[in-house]
């Protein structure tokens, strides 16, 4: 009886790539953000003056709500976006990009389709009420840029929008 | 002495049924309650002085792997009666046996400039066999930690006949900043949260990666345009470009094939989100469905022939299952609440999900055609489950609630048994487990 047997000892080389840096890109900042991207923030103008997108985002609005997982443009959502195709069709050097948005209860890729939905059924409303559709784009942020942090639906109800980001056109359509 | 270890080993085997097990060292994983392997590690012995570091270092990690699946428990080295000094030293069972250690594995570990080997013999106890042949890695002392791994993937799977998962990698995203202003990168770790590196910067938000078949590329969603887009990213050196999918608004949530020429994703147009095929190499697109409703989270069977994917066409999120070309779907999902992100299992036989039910958030597996439905786990926001390359563990994210609310990676094994937190400093998420590596 052999207590100890003598197996063969079966070499395999690993490709071990050293990474020296863990970090390629350096700390990163800013993460390309909704509502930031155009017009709507620090927007020049007046608020009263009517042609300004200060106008357009405090006085008329530059977005709508939602009830849960529904992309419906609600009664009062027509009142503001009858205000916001007024002013498109005023003001024809803007374009905008309406971007969707959902609350946090619901998994990241419905959530992001569910953003894009209502961001459409606002650009159906505008276009229905006669601004080119060549002027308007959508995207959705799904959940992932809420405005309100907390986990109730008094927060859930504000990040449940479509937001309307105006942005300065050479097109003129 | 080596003469009277031989007597004594005869005489206890000869006096009978002293074995505290009966059959070869075996482990049949099932969902039941099991109970662990015990095993011991004395430290590695080390062949040269430059090795000692790396001796210990590496028995611990064999250690925390093992123990960490929950499927094996340590017997502590305070407990050892013999020291195992030599790799080629005959194994003194009994003094094993008397401490209750099924498995006993003993290693070397030599280092040579920046070359550094590691050798290991597995040994059942109760039977005084070795198990398996001797096995050696080498690699370099920067990937010491890839060689335990080929340790315990080679203990773990001569033990439970099952393939391992130790030495394998995760990308994912990795999250700072508050709520309404989180960073998101690509990174990827080892399988225990070791070896963070960062993929991407966070200057534009990036979702959901998918790693290839083979660990080469990932697949992510980036909104560097504004516009949710594919990009596919060459993990080697980190090159990334966009993926030219059929013309749309937005694309996102992309798979690839097995064999990694097509990637299936999500297409939306017009309010309407569908499932397409893009083949990398013809540039070809195919419209997989048709309904005006939400269909994404597209995932496609090990053999290739069907696609597993959630849709709303019946109010809310279901599971549905159609074939790789598209046509007719069948809905698999019937229980309460919604269900998304199904992942089908590398086994073939099962699909993990995400599923929101009564404010409460679950990760669930169940059989193909929706049977023996499992819920794993429930917390305010678990979702997108991924599998070991094993099939016996699923990594997820969870979300915690409120304001200051941040996100982590978990694991958990399929039996629901093992859950335990990712350990990384920072927030995560959307993980994606990569293949055992070469």
């Amino acid at each position: 009886m052999t207590v100890f047997k003598k197996a063969a000892i079966v070499a395999l080389v690993l490709a071990t790539a050293a990474c020296t840096n863990p970090d390629r890109f350096g700390g990163g900042a800013g993460a390309g953000g909704a509502d930031g991207a155009g017009l709507n923030t620090g927007a020049a103008g007046s608020a009263s003056d009517p042609a300004s997108p200060l106008f357009f985002n405090q006085t008329i609005g530059d977005r709508v709500l939602f009830a849960v997982d529904t992309s419906t443009i609600t009664p009062e959502g027509q009142t503001i976006l009858d205000g916001q195709a007024q002013w498109l069709l005023t003001n024809a050097d803007y374009r905008a990009v309406i971007e969707g948005h959902a609350d946090e209860q619901g998994t990241r890729e419905y959530n992001l389709a569910l953003g894009q939905r209502r961001a459409n059924a606002v650009r159906e409303y505008l276009v229905s009420r006669g601004v080119p559709s060549t002027r308007l784009q959508v995207t959705s942020f799904g959940k992932e840029r809420p405005i309100a942090i907390c986990s109730e639906e008094s927060c859930y109800a504000q990040n449940r929008r479509a937001v309307t980001v105006l942005s300065f056109s050479d097109v003129t359509s | 002495m080596m003469k009277r270890l031989l007597t004594l080993l005869v005489a206890l085997m000869l006096a009978g049924p002293v074995l505290a097990q009966n059959g070869p060292l075996r482990l049949t994983i099932t969902d039941g309650v099991i109970e662990p392997i015990t095993f011991a590690v004395p430290s590695f012995e080390a062949e040269s002085p430059a090795a000692q570091q790396a001796a210990s270092d590496i028995s611990r990690l064999v250690v925390q792997d093992l123990a960490g699946t929950g499927l094996f428990r340590e017997v502590p080295a305070t407990a050892f009666i013999s020291q195992v000094s030599s790799f080629v030293q005959p194994v003194a069972f009994p003094d094993w046996r008397a401490i209750n250690a099924q498995a006993l594995i003993v290693g070397a570990v030599n280092v040579n400039g920046n070359q550094l080997s590691v050798k290991f013999r597995l040994y059942d106890v109760f039977s005084g066999q070795e198990l398996g042949q001797g096995l050696q890695f080498a690699g370099t002392v920067d990937g010491w930690r890839r060689m335990g791994h080929k340790v315990s993937d080679a203990v773990y799977s001569r033990i439970t006949g099952e393939g391992g998962y130790f030495d394998s990698r995760v990308v994912f995203v990795s999250e700072s900043g508050p709520k309404d202003n989180r960073q998101k990168r690509l990174a990827i770790m080892d399988f225990d949260g070791a070896n963070v590196q960062f993929l991407t910067d966070s200057s534009s938000i990036v979702l959901a990666p998918r790693f290839s078949p083979n660990g080469d590329r990932v697949l992510y969603t980036s909104f560097e345009s504004g516009f949710p887009r594919i990009n596919v990213l060459n993990v080697a050196n980190v090159g990334r470009q966009q993926l030219q999918t059929a013309p749309g608004e937005m694309a996102f949530s992309p798979r690839f094939s097995r064999d990694g020429r097509q990637v299936i994703y999500s297409l939306s147009n017009g309010g309407n989100t569908d499932i397409y095929r893009t083949d990398l190499s013809t540039g070809q697109h195919v419209r997989l469905t048709s309904a005006p409703s939400i269909e994404t989270a597209p995932s496609l069977s090990p053999d290739g022939s069907q696609i597993v994917f959630e849709s709303d066409r019946s109010g809310n999120q279901q599971l549905y299952v159609m074939s790789a070309n598209g046509g007719e779907a069948r809905r698999i999902s019937f229980g309460q609440g919604r269900y998304g992100t199904p992942v089908w299992s590398p086994r073939g036989d099962l699909v993990a999900f995400t599923k929101q039910n009564a404010g409460r958030f679950h990760i669930g597996v169940m059989r193909i055609d929706g049977s023996e439905e499992r819920l794993l786990t429930s917390s305010f926001l678990d979702e997108g489950p991924t599998w070991s390359p094993n099939g016996r563990v699923i990594m997820f994210s969870r979300e915690t609630q409120g304001a200051g609310g941040t996100s982590s990676m978990y694991s958990v094994d399929i039996s629901g048994r093992n859950l335990k937190a990712v350990p990384l400093q920072g927030g995560a998420s959307d993980p994606s487990w990569g293949p055992l590596q070469p």
